[in-house]
């Protein structure tokens, strides 16, 4: 019994470190959650994975301007990140290219510059920082941070919600109704940047985008509805980062992927064991129990 | 040759010009008419010719390069589309009395709260097309003819002036076609207007008054049987000939009415 304890309890009250990290993640897992299942239903999984990379050479630059400090990064990790998915936006409406291929572009140069700007003016530790984030050393400022973001973008989606996924649904419908499809969109790709570079420092600009769609992937396996989606998603996000902050600290492995691969578990299971879509169920259907023997 | 189109009454959809072009290549070309208020017309005519695509500039989805839709006496809360199938992500987990709700946009708008009565309409409306059964069911469970019967509901609870219907009975069995033709005819015998996309010729003559004939430029408009005569049908065909270089033109039913 008290080695059960000893295994997942005392780690987060007799290390301060380990407690900080555990709200940090709580906080990440609940604006996550939701936005990872949004991104989902609007099939637009892999533009987070896009912006996560896109958001590099403002996170660069801010640690540049004032060393590792959240906040200068986090700003310049939100105005590039924006200001990419507004460019891919802006070129895929005048030119031929589709928003995907005008996006890849951008964010590919976007990550190129990034990567450039840490190999030429940061030292090496500094590049896996940024890169891999440093969740154990989460301090009371970027735990503020953190959880702004959450909030902001549970009130948010709060206030959009009925337009957000009415855009979803039908978005033909949303425009005969008078519009605002397009602000609802912006709005929400504010939030999936904030929410990335909330990531940051616990996952590192690599890994931030897994705790967002691995859990939101795995939870489409097991509801129908979106409210049960954003819970579950949430909960998937929330338990990943705690098995993943466990094992990390008593197999001494980093945090962060240690995090993404229990969520990478959990797809897994998922996909086997999902009750809805899952290969279980597809494969080996439950029997109806029509005939009750008698 | 254009046959005259309906004067101008006090309510109704007026065309000056509409042009309508996608990546500079114009889709519709200097449509003029007028949709009077209580007619019920259908929009014909062969592939690519245009006909969805002037019906999304009536309500706004596409805007014009040259020319305006004016809306005579109407809002545009008083305009109730029906999109293609297609252009509806069926996958999408939501129930459906929420999607039927969101015919009641115009009332309860983006942030308002929906009441009991509210609840009331959508229940009539899903009562109407026969999908009481199914209210909280998710809309991934409703097959192509239950998903059109669903989109119908919807339109009844936005309650229109003007119903403009993108190919309404496409892909449906005979039973649905039925069904949700007789909601159409009703709708027209309440005095409201009727602007459906359709192929079934046999379809336009037996129930469409008015027929507007395009390829992607007007080429009759007017009562159906001095629209869909065999000159005009073999013009539509010749238009949409010169325009793709090949022959693309007919629909199977279309094609019986050219031999």
């Amino acid at each position: 019994m008290s080695d059960i304890h000893a295994l997942l309890i005392d780690p987060w009250i007799a290390y301060g470190f380990m407690g900080r990290a555990l709200v940090a993640c709580f906080a990440l897992s609940l604006g996550c959650g939701s936005i990872g299942i949004l991104l989902v239903l609007r099939r637009m999984s892999l533009m987070g994975d896009a912006m996560s990379h896109a958001i590099l050479p403002g996170a660069a630059l801010g640690f540049l301007a004032a060393g590792f400090s959240l906040w200068s990064m986090s700003l310049g990790g939100l105005l590039v990140g924006l200001m990419v998915a507004i460019l891919a936006g802006v070129v895929s409406r005048v030119t031929t290219l589709r928003e995907d291929a005008s996006l890849a572009g951008f964010y590919l140069m976007s990550l190129a510059v990034g990567v450039l700007i840490i190999s030429k003016y940061g030292s090496n530790i500094d590049l896996l920082h940024v890169l891999f984030g440093t969740i154990l050393a989460v301090d009371t400022p970027s735990l503020l941070l953190v959880s702004t973001i959450a909030s902001v973008t549970l009130l948010t989606l709060a206030v959009i919600y009925r337009p957000l996924i009415c855009e979803c649904f039908d978005p033909g419908f949303l425009r005969t109704m008078g519009g605002g499809g397009s602000l609802v969109h912006i709005i929400f790709l504010v939030l999936v940047v904030l929410n990335l570079v909330a990531g940051f420092q616990a996952l590192g600009t690599l890994m931030a985008v897994g705790l967002m769609m691995l859990p939101a992937a795995a939870a489409r396996l097991w509801a129908s509805d979106v409210w049960s989606l954003c819970i579950i998603a949430t909960a998937i996000a929330f338990l990943s980062s705690m098995a993943g902050l466990l094992i990390s600290f008593h197999v001494n492995l980093p945090s962060g992927p240690s995090i993404i691969l229990v969520a990478g578990l959990a797809y897994l299971g998922s996909i086997v064991f999902g009750r809805n879509g899952g290969l279980m169920k597809r494969y080996f259907p439950q029997p109806h129990y029509h005939h009750q023997s008698s | 040759m254009i046959s005259p189109a309906p004067q101008a009454s006090e309510r109704g959809i007026r065309l000056d010009d509409v042009t309508v072009s996608f990546d500079r290549e114009p889709a519709v070309h200097h449509v003029n008419g007028t949709f009077s208020s209580g007619s019920m017309t259908a929009i014909v005519g062969p592939n690519g010719a245009g006909k969805s695509t002037l019906l999304k500039a009536m309500v706004g989805i596409v805007q014009p390069d040259q020319g305006h839709v004016v809306l005579e006496g109407l809002s545009r809360a008083a305009l109730g589309y029906l999109p293609q199938l297609a252009e509806v992500d069926r996958t999408f987990p939501i129930t459906v009395s929420d999607a039927v709700g969101l015919g009641l946009w115009h009332r309860v708008g983006p942030f308002g709260a929906m009441t009991g009565s509210d609840g009331d309409i959508v229940k009539a409306a899903l009562r109407t097309v026969g999908l009481e059964a199914m209210e909280r069911r998710s809309i991934g469970a409703l097959s192509v003819g239950q998903f059109q019967r669903l989109l119908f509901a919807r339109l009844i609870v936005q309650d229109p002036q003007v119903l403009l219907l993108d190919e309404p009975f496409a892909a449906l069995d005979e039973l649905t076609t039925h069904d949700l033709l007789g909601l159409v005819l009703d709708w027209h015998r309440q005095g409201r207007t009727v602007i459906a996309v359709l192929h079934e010729l046999d379809q336009v003559e037996a129930h469409f008054p008015s027929c507007l004939l395009m390829a992607r430029e007007p080429i009759a408009w007017g009562p159906t049987a001095a629209v869909l005569t065999p000159v005009n049908l073999r013009k539509a065909r010749g238009l949409a000939h010169d325009w793709h270089g090949e022959v693309k033109a007919a629909r199977p039913a279309m094609a019986t009415e050219l031999s």
